[in-house]
């Protein structure tokens, strides 16, 4: 038999044209995300920190500062972030250029499954019955990328995306757009969650992703009552975090019931409050000579 | 992916692609030498592999529409998730929909209905069609590949 050349040699393109399509795919998120000046990913390694809490105080505080905000909830299975902001799933306008993000109250532009699943749906995908997961990433980070690339986000100081708990959606994250994301880290107290998290740090630095601060949510219980303050956790990770993470820690945010009451009813006036601050330290980060 | 002519050592070209709908996809690939052809027979899980990318095998027939993915992949989704903006003004008539047509269209689930909708108006008035028959759809189907549509 004589001897075949390599997929090397043959130097014609590829004739399946997968290759620049893919390419295309970037292409089309690059040229989105260009009137975006900044995006930054909210992420824990652990569940039940707050990210989305944190990431919808975060945006109303940003957008009351003056910022065009958006919000990628990012969390394509566990979506809260569109309700916290107290968006309303409505008819999303589907144009040739791309499909209009819901503008929440307070102004931020957001783009949810929450949006898109039925109520209750769990997110599911139309496929054959077996071996699931060998593409269900795959399918995964096309969502994420149709949520970056065919959404009208318009110009935008900030675009947050709301990442579920670990580590590979900032992964997928990362290898979509054009430039790295900037990170800020959520924390609970606890050692728990210290080891957990740190683990997102690490791999936020592994990817040279620069991190901009850590929260730490959950620091004390506030009395609904009396304002005062107690112990919640027991636990420095907040600190710890950040100086492993060499970043300041942007804030601590007491859990205060009144503000959990506000946001599960809609309002995120006490939640923007709560965050102001870190808000504030996050721009000073972000928007530094 | 690359297919070579052994015979006469040349990369053969993309001809067509088919998609019989039971999941499982077909690419034709031509020797430009010889114009011996080859079929690549995918099964429906190395079919649903590359569809996972958001790619189609030997190209796209038509541009990638706004969500296509989600749109025609997602289960669970709400029925009025999304409105379709009405079609620019080109100059030119829309098509109509027989009732045929229209009643076959109604059985698409709405979630990816405007999508699917547009994609063939699209096609009718790319083509100088009038009025969009379930023969076009097939047509349309056929030409641009449109499993499940």
């Amino acid at each position: 038999m004589k001897r075949l050349r390599t997929y090397h040699e043959v130097t014609g393109d590829d004739r399946s044209d997968l290759g620049s399509q893919v390419a295309a795919q970037h292409a089309r998120v690059a040229l989105r995300l260009a009137g975006v000046r900044r995006v930054v990913a909210v992420m824990s390694g652990k569940g039940g920190v707050g990210k989305s809490f944190v990431t919808a105080g975060l945006a109303a505080a940003l957008s009351r500062a003056g910022r065009a905000t958006g919000v990628l909830d990012g969390d394509l299975h566990g979506p809260t972030a569109a309700r916290m902001l107290g968006a309303v799933p409505g008819r999303l306008e589907v144009g040739e250029d791309g499909v209009s993000p819901v503008v929440a109250p307070g102004g931020v532009r957001l783009m949810s499954s929450d949006l898109l699943l039925a109520e209750g749906a769990p997110l599911r995908w139309r496929e054959p019955d077996r071996f699931r997961h060998v593409w269900r990433g795959a399918l995964e980070s096309g969502m994420l990328r149709e949520f970056l690339a065919d959404v009208r986000w318009g110009a935008l100081d900030v675009l947050l995306v709301d990442l579920p708990p670990g580590t590979d959606r900032l992964d997928a994250l990362v290898e979509l757009l054009p430039r790295p994301p900037g990170v800020v880290v959520v924390t609970i107290p606890s050692e728990a969650s210290f080891r957990s998290v740190r683990r997102a740090v690490a791999a936020a630095r592994e990817a040279s992703l620069p991190v901009h601060g850590v929260i730490e949510n959950m620091a004390g219980y506030r009395c609904a009552g009396c304002s005062v303050e107690g112990p919640l956790f027991h636990g420095d990770a907040g600190e710890r975090l950040a100086r492993e993470a060499g970043a300041p820690l942007l804030a601590r945010i007491p859990f205060d019931p009144r503000v959990q009451a506000a946001v599960d009813a809609g309002g995120l006036d006490a939640a923007a409050t709560a965050l102001s601050g870190a808000a504030g330290a996050l721009l000073a980060r972000l928007e530094r000579p | 992916m690359k297919f070579l002519c052994v015979e006469c050592d040349r990369q053969m070209g993309f001809a067509e692609r088919e998609l019989p709908g039971d999941g499982t996809l077909a690419a034709v690939f031509t020797c430009p030498a010889c114009n011996r052809q080859v079929a690549m027979l995918t099964n429906p899980m190395e079919t649903q592999l590359v569809a996972s990318l958001g790619v189609k095998i030997g190209g796209r027939t038509l541009p990638e529409q706004p969500m296509e993915l989600v749109r025609s992949v997602m289960q669970g989704g709400r029925e009025d998730a999304f409105a379709e903006a009405p079609a620019p003004a080109t100059g030119k008539a829309h098509p109509t929909w027989d009732a045929p047509a229209r009643e076959r269209l109604e059985r698409v689930p709405a979630f990816v209905r405007g999508m699917v909708q547009r994609i063939y108006a699209d096609y009718a008035a790319e083509h100088g069609i009038a009025v969009i028959t379930p023969d076009v759809m097939d047509q349309a189907r056929h030409e641009l590949g449109l499993e499940g549509m």
